[in-house]
Formats: structure tokens, sequence, C-alpha cells
């Protein structure tokens, strides 16, 4: 009888210890969870407050207590934004902005990255630590020169100054594209250059297609770059019909004042780009950071 | 595939062309290289030394630039000291910060996904459209903070309006903007801390606070120092657009948001004093230059681990 209280007691032990131990992980985990949602309210609220006030109407932008949820829904005001001034020609500018430097950029620093990463060339070494250290240049230091450059060549007003300098790669893409090709085995590429392949056509038929998620997180970097660049367009464009997003949103803010829900609706759809994009690739801007040999 | 008999001579004929090739895959760069950064570079240096407003040629003035920068100009030590203020308020918190989602997310939560790119999400927008949104959340009367502050009946300050108010206001909207990033390569280098390093701490004992301090902190130091570097870098370089459009292209009450790159900018491109605006780009460079060569040599406290 005696025996069997004890083991009675034991087992109730047993489980006391392991609701404790369960307590302990999973209070840990709550707490966890609870701190990291805490913080990522603040790192949210903006963009709901973004949206939210884009469809308010104007009564309830301004009113305390904060109206968190615009009744009624005013789709209307993405409209009168865009109506409000041209941004069909801002969103179009910005377009052709980006996306000719984005072809350019990830060509041009695939085509170098290549040099660097596959061919054993004299001084390659050399070139590659000087590389690096061109990153350290700062865009501070050569904008002055830059745009004498441009106004010599007559490209002010011209959307070239945006995009020309991205044409011919750059430092960090291409040793972010050196490092993937390095990750691809040699073996193709031995076997094509014995069946006579020219570097070029390895480089484009085999290394590019193997290359896409490479090449992919290079395209988004340079997209945000473009994108988002305020301070070229602002130097180089002078004329409306030349204006890219950011300076006419510029404008747009000093002419539309106090709406609110119109300003935040001209912003949604500025953003609304980088944000779909960002949620549809993802893993690419992490394989960025782990590409670049953070990750050891 | 059938086996291929390698013709030595040929091959190695060939082998060398190929390495030639080398050259012609990295012309590109060079090339632009030279015309967008190396020339450039080095003309600015040269500018320097000039006084030159693009219209009229080029004059030189010897170190006048450098002088008038140091004795006369109360704006560059005002901007100098807005960037410092900035620099020292966002690149410790953001880093902390950072760290500590990082730690907290990567106990193998679920959803770790999820909270990652609502993380990351504020590092994907940038420029105009960001600083106007921050401009209403940062509104007098019926922004975010304000508004939860009159709930509380707390009357809140004119956050962009205010001098002492705005560039804390500038040091929060960068943190909200930089964090993601910090996390995300904190996230990264936590994958790299071995396990046993952690089961071993749990044999002995130690707490999970001890096994931040001594296994942790000492395995991240160098991607913390990674991040402070290029962290401070770019925060010397940065809030132009920011500072630009909250203030209406003023630089702010009592120039409170003007930073260093906007000076640069104004003495550029309002004044058109070119070789002085290329003067104070070089001041900052040589500023940040050394403060990075500090940081290097005394970064006793990284732990190269094996």
């Amino acid at each position: 009888m005696g025996t069997l209280w004890s083991i009675e007691r034991e087992v109730g032990m047993n489980k006391y210890r392991t609701f404790q131990k369960l307590a302990i992980k999973y209070g840990k985990t709550l707490i966890a969870y609870m701190l990291v949602s805490f913080f990522a309210i603040f790192f949210v609220i903006p963009f709901y407050w973004m949206v939210t006030t884009a469809l308010k109407q104007s009564d309830q932008v301004f009113t305390i207590p904060i109206v968190w949820w615009p009744k009624p829904v005013e789709f209307n005001n993405f409209i009168k934004a865009w109506n409000s001034a041209p941004f069909g020609t801002f969103f179009k500018n910005t377009l052709i902005v980006t996306c000719t430097a984005v072809i350019g950029t990830v060509l041009s620093s695939a085509f170098a990255a290549y040099g660097f990463a596959r061919i054993q060339f004299p001084g390659r070494e050399l070139l590659f630590i000087f590389m690096l250290a061109t990153m350290m240049i700062p865009a501070d230091v050569t904008r002055i020169p830059l745009y004498i450059i441009f106004r010599r060549l007559g490209w002010i007003n011209t959307l070239k100054p945006l995009i020309v300098p991205s044409l011919f790669g750059g430092a960090f893409y291409i040793f972010l594209l050196r490092q993937f090709f390095l990750t691809i085995p040699s073996s193709l590429e031995e076997a094509a250059y014995i069946d006579g392949c020219s570097s070029f056509l390895i480089f484009w038929k085999i290394f590019l297609p193997l290359s896409k998620p490479g090449l992919l997180t290079v395209a988004i970097y340079s997209f945000l770059v473009h994108w988002n660049e305020f301070m070229a367009p602002l130097i180089y464009l002078n004329s409306e019909s030349k204006y890219t997003l950011s300076i006419g949103l510029r404008y747009f803010l000093y002419e539309q004042g106090g709406y609110y829900n119109l300003l935040m609706a001209a912003a949604t759809m500025a953003l609304l780009p980088c944000l779909i994009l960002f949620i549809f690739t993802q893993k690419y801007f992490i394989k960025g950071i782990v590409l670049t040999g953070l990750k050891e | 595939m059938p086996r291929v008999y390698i013709n030595k001579e040929k091959f190695t004929r060939v082998w060398y062309k190929y390495r030639l090739d080398g050259f012609i895959f990295i012309l590109p760069w060079m090339i632009g290289m030279i015309i967008f950064q190396l020339g450039p570079m080095i003309s600015s240096f040269l500018l320097t030394f000039t006084r030159y407003d693009v219209i009229t040629p080029a004059k030189f003035i010897g170190i006048e630039n450098f002088k008038k920068i140091f004795a006369n100009d109360p704006l560059f030590y005002k901007s100098l000291w807005n960037t410092v203020y900035f620099v020292i308020g966002s690149v410790p918190i953001s880093i902390a910060v950072g760290l500590l989602v990082a730690v907290l997310l990567n106990q193998k939560i679920r959803g770790v996904t999820i909270y990652r790119a609502l993380y990351y999400l504020p590092s994907v927008t940038s420029g105009v459209a960001v600083a106007i949104l921050w401009m209403f959340i940062y509104d007098k009367g019926y922004g975010i903070f304000n508004s939860l502050l009159a709930s509380v009946g707390i009357h809140g300050p004119g956050w962009l309006t205010d001098p002492i108010w705005v560039m804390p206001s500038l040091i929060i909207m960068a943190i909200w903007g930089l964090t993601g990033q910090r996390f995300v390569i904190f996230l990264a280098g936590l994958q790299g801390v071995p396990d046993e390093l952690y089961e071993a701490a749990e044999i002995d004992g130690a707490t999970p606070w001890h096994k931040f301090i001594s296994i942790t902190l000492p395995m991240l130091t160098p991607t913390i120092f990674f991040t402070l570097i290029t962290g401070i870098i770019s925060a010397f370089q940065s809030l132009f657009t920011t500072a630009y459009i909250i203030t209406n292209g003023s630089g702010g009450p009592l120039n409170s948001a003007y930073v260093y790159v906007f000076h640069i900018y104004r003495n550029a491109f309002e004044y058109y004093h070119m070789g002085y605006a290329c003067a104070l780009a070089w001041v900052l460079f040589i500023i940040v230059f050394v403060l990075t060569i500090l940081q290097i040599r005394f970064s006793g406290w990284v732990h190269y681990g094996a």
C-alpha cells in the first residue's frame, strides 16, 4: 500500500514537473510572441494609417479621437487624387527610368560578375579589390561633377542622367552576383569549353538561366532604388512633363496642402508597386543578404 | 556523354584566349566606373580649390573654400551637428531593436516569415511618399501621436514645427525604416551560431540571460560591427529626402532639419557654389572615412570565433 502511494506521488510529481517545464517553455514563447507583436504594431501601423486615411472622407480625417475604420469607405479619393495632378505622366516617366535602369543594371552587372567569378585573367584579384573599394566613393562627392558633365551634354531636363549611369553595372551588384556565380558548379562550363563554346555563349546560355534567383535579387534592389530616387530627379528635371513620381508627389503635396486623404491616396499609389513587389519576392531580399556573405 | 580527349596544346591556347575574354567582360564596368566615379571623384577634388558657378570658368582660389568652411560658415557646424545627432540617435537604437527582435524570433516561433515580412516592410519603402505619410503621423492636431496623447489629456508637441522635437521625430522615423534591415542581417547571423554552444551552456545550468550575454552577443559581434560601420556611413549621407520634404525645402524651424547633405545640396544646386559644395562633400567624406578607420582600430571588442 505504502509503495503504491509513493509511486502515485512520484507520478504526480512528474506530472507536476512536466507541467512546470511546459509552463516555462510556453510562458517564454508567449512573452516572446507578445514582445514581437508589440513591436510589429509600431512597424505596420503607419501603413494601416496611410491606407485607411486614403479611404476616409475629409471630415473623418480631422477628428479626435481617431477614426480607425473609415465609414463610408471612399474609394473615390484615389480617382480624385489621380485626376488632380498628371499622375499618369509621372508614373510613365518613373516606369521608363526604373525599367530601363533595372534591365541595364542586371545585365551589365551580371556580365562583369561573370568575368570576376569565372575567368582567370591577369590582374583579376587586384581589379576585384579595386572594385570593392569603389563602393566607398560617396555619391555626394561625385554628384557635382556628374551634374556638370550632364549639363555640358545637354541632358538637363531629360531622363538620361537618371538612367545612363546604371547601364554600366554597380559594384555592389557585381559583388553580389559574383558570389552567386561562384556557387554554380564548374563541370557544365568545362564541358562547354571543351566543345568549343565561347565564354560569351556560356555566360548567356548557361549562367544567366541558372542564376535567375540572383538576377532577381539584383533587379529588386535596383528597382527600389530607382523607384524611390529623389535627389537626382530633383536636380535634373524641371518641367512637369518630365517629372518622376517622387518629384510629382512633392508638388502634389505643396498644392494639396491639408487634404490628407488625397495625399495618402497618392502616397499609397506610389508605394503600392514596392509593397506588392516585396510581398511576392520576399525570399530574395533575404537571399541578397545571405549572398553578400553575412551568413557565416 | 562521349568521353572527350583533350588536345593539351589546343586547350592551353584556347584557355589563354578566354583569359583575355575576362577583360572584355569587365570592360563595361571599367568604362562606367571611370566616367561616372573615378573621373568625377578626381574632378571633384580639383574643384574644391576653385570658385565655380557652372557659367563662368572656374577660378583657382587655393584652400579658401576650406578656410571658409571651418572659420566662416555657421551652417556647416549646424548641419554637421544635426547629422551627428541623427547618427547617434538612430544607429545604436536601430541596431539594438533589430538585435532584440532577431533574438526573440530566433526561438522556434511559428510564423517567423510573417513577422519577418512585417518588420521588413518599412525597409522597402522610402522617399517622398514615406515622408508625406510621416508628416501626417506627426501632424500637430490630428496625427497619430498627438491624437493618442490628447486622448489621455496630454497636449502633444508640434513634432515637425518645434525645433527641439524635429530631430527626435526624424530619428523615430529612421528607426522605423532601418530596423527591418538590421533585423534580417542579425537573423542570418544568429543562424550561424552553433547549437552545441547553447547545449553545453544548458548542461552547465545557464539561464537564458547568461546564454544571451556570453554566447549570442559575443558570437554576433562581427555582425554588430558590420552593421555599425555601414549604418554610420549611410546615416551620415542620408536624410536629405525626408528633411527636404517635411520642411518644404527650407531646412525647418531654426534649421533644425538642416542636415549635412542638405547643406551640400543647397550650395551646389541652389547657390551654384560648385567649388564650395565639393569642398563640403570632401570634408564629409574625410569625416566618415576617419570615423570608419577609428572603428576598425578600436574593434578589440569584436569576437572572431573559430
